[in-house]
């Protein structure tokens, strides 16, 4: 997920702050509960089974949407499953099993035609809406059809819009056929039964199932962009009430029948989330226990994250999870001399990614130094250093200066280096790679721009990169869900790029685009991810991309929070479907 | 008196009218200006990997293609008749005064703007009664005190109220009361007064005093000041060579003229206040019309921007008002006319 | 006004309605001690005007502000004895002058604009000074705020009595500032510059209004000036003061027809008289007058005296105590007699 919540920075203030009272007890924080650091990447910290009590989240924004057909945080999808279904779902289990698929409203993973064209589901019997009536194929259908709808819905992904045969349909909210289920590209010759029609083959559909547009909606209770106000409920909780930017309350649905669904519990008897709460204090909420989690869940603040660090009753509360997202420089090669691929290599080996790793908080709260770009929690991932930085990753100067003599500029050149200005460790970041690369005569001169329209109107408008010559521009990207096509295909194939708001910054090369096409072609999963790894490897050989942190976030479970683990599938979050209090 | 409120109201509508353009001027038009196309516009309003065709279709529903001027007359007749909104299965019908419609909620925003203003309103209220009580007292005493140790510590109490900003003092003050001494467990939240008045009171004590806390060194300094100025007039003399109790010169005479001038830039303050304490909500979470405006900003979500700001520009110009005319009742040098 | 006390003898009570002995009035400041008063001593009665007569910065105000005790104990030091009808004020406790205030003593300000306070009507000033001291109610109050506008002559008091002082022209405002001092029948009212402010001809309007009502109520008054020529007509008796002490006391006709102090020489030949040609009659005093924190040794006018050189050099060194010259004139100058006599009676009194 790219689009990230926009904070105020208060981290020197709140640092201060618990600095002056690190002395004190902070209530029922710190004390009790079995957590070890980083136990709940391996294993359900606190296990139990008891039910009752209030899970009490908050979050320092909103969310994109709860609508099914609206969203695009991870977090948000996580959310998402504790009132709604979709027919594939992540596997609700701590460790790398949590990147698997497996079937939640379907009966089992999608029965597909040869030509991986065609895409049939069948239901598991006995699905209830929460007022107790039976949830339909059609109901799917009806979703991903408003999902369709950019115009009602614009903030969900457009993979159905781009995938499906949609013969020119644009939303049940124009469709005149009765029961607005006018869409050709789904089939629902059943209640029981829906099949999906491409225009193109697609081998991994599995994932799209998994998009919480395939959460069916009952047409009858439809009000389009108000439905986001009670959002009809199959998983194991209902809306109580919601006010945008406010507040939100799920309560127990009895309609929901765990004998249908193995990968959720229903321990606390309500959950309450309380909206645009400030991030500092969110996080001192959470150590002094008068909150259970952070539903963002992208880690704690600068502060916090210091006095954690810093103190073992804190630390072992807290994991530094693995995520899908690797912050890294994209190098444009329609910019002189990144034309030349020696120069790019240059940056390649001059970096100092450690620095650049410090910049960004060090190996635990900012992450991973990375080498490649698919992370170990992508399937097939292949761990390889095609540029191996020297000796404690500091850069490798004698490598970075014979590239720059096979380009022709041993003596370095100059170019410009962009970052987004709200986000200090982004600067930082850029500040670091500016010293390193100065140490082998490339100077970059530091440019910043709004982060609002860095890709629509800046770094990712190539007319305006190539006018301007950005060189090298920072950049962090977050797997759409962690397997290579939800990782990758946004950001190296060149077919994608536009003439703005682009996210490929200038991958372009034919031989990745026909991988591309492999691998959207190849239904045996283990191949498909090798492919991806190929990918992965050309794009670095080709050094348009320079790797430079896998991103973790430092959580923080306080320790009356039960049953708590982190789910991979989900990027890096808690699994919100198995948590409890008691 | 009848004419001098007419007129003012005039002034004030007109000016509010002004604000709106201006703030029009700065949301819709100077992005255009600066090279962003009606297309870049929209785009801030789709998901990731959305296509030309999304956002063409996003640009039409949020009537980003159109004229700015076309888009500031439509804005207008919204607040005057109200307008109609695409909700998907049906239009919805957004009655006057219509401030249009969230581009990133979709919920309209004059409702959303009257649910934000009570946390505002009773965020400024109980602040406001409290800086003013302790402040005023504070510079007071520090007048009549002048040059002993109260005045000295007290000083340096506003100077440290004055320089701190709200977000250090404000998480200090949630790390030590709440977390560590308990005392307020529920601040950093919002409860609605009618809700439970208990609950509004403990949640609101640490803002109330925090903001308080700020507000009152700058009026402990302005008072003490005036004050002294005030001590020194002829007319305090006179006063006590009418044989009045030291209590009387200083309440009734030095007081009442200190507190004039006082009132127009507590009128002024509390109209900005009302308008949205952006950093007290922001750093206690409460969910005021601040908090909604830099929410609203970061998130370029413009029709929501133009409201708060017209309530903002509303709240200023009706506290201005008032002072004025509460000015002229209780400085009769002052003419209404 | 009697003067029959001789130097040195320690008077053992007053005798007089008002008798001020040895009054010191000083403000330690970060520069130096400033001594606006030191050492001045006279005695009023009732009936009779005093006036004090100096240039600006002599010490004239501060001594009737001392003599209303409204002095700030923290940043002035007084000392020496003010008896007022037989009660000590210097002494007594700040509750017990402010008593006195207003009843028995009350002042009369130079600048009336802004020694009325501009948020309260001028009834309501008045009546509130009335009613400190007199146990009535609004009512009543207001009736006699308005007969009391009404005797300094302001016409129609019963609507004016509303009115703002801003809303008052200069010589009503001063009009209503007397009414308000004389609003409890004062037994001693002070006028420091009464007509200071204001322009001739209400001048002469404010000083007959001080006169008749003086007459009228029996009171003591001390009339506080630095233009001799307001004094001339009314006083009975004349203070000249200069570095915050006496230096020539005489009754009126003394001073003006038998003057023996070179200041008091000076004073009237800057007087201003309406009888000379404007070119002859103005001869100011040339240099300007003491700093109050380092007074000369010696005569405090010396450096500004014409006849400095004719004492030996005792008016540089020593300085020189007010002497009686005849009863009930007594002059501070080392100037022999026949001198004094010769100078003023040769030299200064053709050219005034
Ligand atoms: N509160 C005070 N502190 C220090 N000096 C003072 C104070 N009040 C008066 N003075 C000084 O005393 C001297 C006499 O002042 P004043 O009595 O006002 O003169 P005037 O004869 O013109 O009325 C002046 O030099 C003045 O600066
Ligand atoms: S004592 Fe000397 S200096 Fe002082 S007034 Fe007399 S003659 Fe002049
Ligand atoms: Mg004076």
């Amino acid at each position: 997920m790219r689009r990230s919540i926009p904070l105020v920075a208060t981290g020197l203030a709140a640092s201060l702050a618990l600095a002056a009272c690190g002395g004190g007890s902070g209530g029922s924080g710190g004390s009790g509960g079995d957590g070890t650091f980083n136990a709940a990447l391996t294993k359900p910290v606190n296990p139990s089974t008891k039910t009752g009590g209030t899970l009490r989240l908050a979050n320092s924004g909103d969310w994109d949407n709860v609508d099914p057909a609206d969203t695009y945080y991870a977090y948000s999808w996580d959310f998402a499953r504790l009132y709604g279904r979709t027919l594939m779902m992540f596997k609700s289990v701590p460790g790398k099993s949590g990147t698997e698929l497996t079937p939640d409203l379907a009966q089992g993973p999608g029965q597909h035609s040869a030509d991986l064209k065609t895409w049939t589901y069948k239901l598991k019997p006995g699905i209830k809406y929460e007022d107790g009536t039976p949830v339909r194929a059609q109901d799917i259908k009806y979703d991903v059809e408003r999902s369709l709808d950019k115009k009602v819905f614009p903030n969900g992904p457009t993979y159905f819009n781009d995938y499906l045969d949609l013969q020119g349909y644009t939303s049940p909210y124009n469709d005149k056929t009765p029961g607005k289920l006018g869409l050709k590209a789904i089939d629902t010759p059943d209640d029981q039964t829906i099949v999906f029609h491409l225009k193109k083959a697609f081998a991994a559909f599995d994932y799209f199932a998994m998009l919480p547009a395939t959460m069916p909606v009952p047409p009858a209770k439809d009000t389009g962009a108000n439905y986001k106000q009670h959002v009809v409920a199959t998983g194991p909780y209902k809306f109580e009430n919601y006010t945008p930017g406010k507040s939100m309350a799920l309560v127990r649905n009895t309609n929901w029948d765990p004998s249908t669904d193995p990968n959720r519990k229903q321990l606390p008897d309500r959950i309450e989330v309380q909206l645009g709460i400030n991030a500092d204090d969110l996080d001192n909420r959470l150590i002094n226990g008068s909150l259970d989690s952070d539903v963002v869940g992208t880690g704690v603040q600068a502060a916090a994250a210091a006095k954690i660090q810093s103190q073992a009753r804190l630390k072992k509360n807290a994991d530094a999870a693995p995520t899908a997202r690797l912050w890294y420089t994209a190098i444009s090669g329609d910019v002189a001399p990144f034309d030349n691929i020696h120069c790019r290599r240059a940056v390649e080996y001059a970096a100092d990614k450690t620095a650049m790793q410090t910049a960004f908080g060090g190996p635990l709260s900012g992450g991973d130094v990375a080498t490649h770009l698919m992370m170990p929690l992508i399937p097939g991932s292949k761990d390889i250093n095609p540029y191996p930085s020297g000796p404690g990753n500091h850069g490798d100067i004698a490598k970075a200066k014979q590239e720059l003599a096979a380009c022709g500029k041993p003596n370095g050149f100059k170019t410009v280096l962009t970052a987004r200005t709200e986000r200090v460790k982004e600067v930082n970041g850029a500040l670091a790679l500016q010293q390193s690369l100065a140490k082998v005569g490339i100077q970059a001169e530091i440019k910043k721009f709004p982060q609002g329209d860095y890709f629509k109107l800046y770094a990712g408008k190539p007319e305006y990169v190539k006018k301007n010559g950005l060189g090298l521009i920072m950049m962090a990207w977050g797997a759409d869900w962690p397997e290579g096509f939800g990782y990758l295909s946004q950001i190296v194939d060149s077919r994608v790029i536009r003439d703005a708001g682009n996210t490929n910054l200038g991958v372009k090369d034919p031989a990745v685009d026909k991988l591309v096409d492999q691998a959207a072609v190849t239904a045996d999963a283990t191949a498909r991810n090798d492919l991806w790894a190929q990918i992965d490897a050309k794009v670095m050989d080709d050094a348009y991309i320079m790797p430079f942190l896998n991103v973790k976030g430092l959580l923080y479970r306080p320790p009356g929070v039960k049953n708590v683990f982190v789910n991979q599938g989900l990027n890096g979050l808690y699994d919100y479907a198995q948590m409890g209090v008691k | 008196m009848v004419t001098f409120l007419i007129r003012r109201l005039i002034a004030a509508i007109a000016l509010l009218i002004i604000v709106s353009m201006v703030t029009f001027a700065i949301f819709f038009l100077v992005p255009r200006l600066t090279g962003a196309t009606t297309a870049d516009l929209a785009s801030r309003y789709v998901g990731k990997s959305a296509g030309p065709q999304a956002i063409h279709e996003v640009e039409v529903r949020l009537g980003l293609n159109r004229p700015v001027a076309i888009q500031y007359w439509n804005f207008v007749k919204g607040i005057i008749i109200g307008a109609h909104y695409d909700f998907g299965p049906s239009k919805v019908y957004c009655g006057p005064p219509c401030f249009g419609y969230s581009f990133i909620n979709q919920t309209p925003v004059w409702p959303d703007l009257l649910d934000r203003a009570p946390v505002t309103l009773s965020l400024a209220a109980g602040a406001a009664i409290i800086w003013v009580i302790f402040g005023v007292t504070a510079g007071v005493i520090s007048a009549l005190k002048r040059g002993t140790a109260i005045d000295r510590v007290s000083m340096g109490i506003a100077l440290a109220g004055v320089s701190l900003p709200i977000f250090f003092t404000g998480l200090l003050s949630l790390a030590i009361f709440r977390d560590n001494l308990n005392w307020f467990p529920n601040a950093g939240t919002y409860v609605g007064l009618t809700q439970n008045p208990l609950q509004w009171a403990s949640a609101l004590a640490l803002p109330w005093v925090t903001l308080a806390f700020l507000q009152a060194a700058l009026y402990a300094r302005l008072t003490r000041a005036g004050m002294l100025e005030t001590m020194g007039e002829d007319y305090i003399r006179t006063a006590r060579a009418k044989g009045l109790p030291e209590r009387t010169v200083i309440v009734r005479h030095a007081l009442r003229s200190t507190l004039t001038p006082v009132l127009t830039i507590f009128g002024l303050d509390l109209g900005i206040l009302l308008g949205g304490a952006v950093l007290t909500e922001s750093t206690f979470s409460l969910p005021g019309l601040g908090k909604f405006a830099i929410d609203s900003i970061n998130n370029n979500d413009l029709p929501r921007v133009l409201g708060v700001v017209m309530v903002g520009a509303f709240f200023i110009v009706l506290c201005n008002l008032v002072v004025d005319i509460l000015y002229a009742v209780v400085d009769p040098r002052v003419r209404l006319s | 006004m009697t003067q029959d006390q001789t130097e040195g003898s320690a008077p053992a009570g007053p005798k007089s309605f008002l008798d001020v002995r040895d009054l010191r009035i000083h403000f330690p400041t970060d520069d130096g001690l400033v001594k606006s008063v030191d050492g001045l001593s006279f005695q009023l009665e009732r009936g009779r005007t005093l006036g004090i007569v100096g240039e600006s910065g002599s010490g004239k105000s501060v001594t009737s502000l001392g003599l209303l005790g409204l002095h700030n104990r923290r940043n002035a030091r007084v000392s020496g004895e003010i008896w007022l009808d037989g009660q000590e004020v210097v002494g007594a406790s700040p509750e017990q002058v402010r008593r006195l205030r207003g009843r028995k003593m009350a002042m009369i300000f130079q600048d009336p604009l802004s020694s009325m306070h501009p948020l309260y009507t001028v009834g309501a000033q008045i009546i509130e000074a009335y009613r400190i001291h007199n146990d009535v109610s609004k009512q009543v109050a207001r009736k006699h705020a308005i007969d009391m506008l009404g005797r300094v002559g302001i016409p129609q008091p019963d609507k004016r009595v509303d009115d703002y002082p801003h809303q008052f022209s200069g010589g009503m405002r001063q009009r209503a500032m007397i009414a308000m001092a004389l609003s409890c029948d004062p037994e001693l009212l002070i006028a420091d510059e009464p007509t200071t402010a204001l322009d001739v001809t209400v001048q002469a309007q404010i000083l007959d209004l001080i006169r008749d009502l003086q007459e009228e109520f029996n009171s003591a008054v001390i009339m506080i000036t630095h233009d001799l020529g307001v004094v001339a007509e009314l006083s009975d008796d004349i203070l000249v003061m200069y570095g915050g002490r006496c230096v020539e006391y005489g009754s009126a006709d003394d001073i003006f027809h038998r003057p023996e102090h070179p200041y008091t020489w000076g004073l009237l030949g800057s007087m201003p008289r309406l009888d000379r040609d404007r070119s002859e009659r103005l001869i100011p005093i040339k240099g300007s007058p003491p700093s109050l924190i380092n007074v000369p040794v010696g005569c405090a006018f010396s450096p500004r005296c014409a006849y400095s050189e004719l004492n030996q050099g005792r008016s540089e060194t020593e300085r020189p105590e007010l002497r009686e010259v005849a009863p009930g004139h007594r002059v501070a100058c080392h100037l022999g007699r026949e001198d004094r006599h010769r100078i003023w009676t040769e030299e200064i009194r053709p050219k005034l």
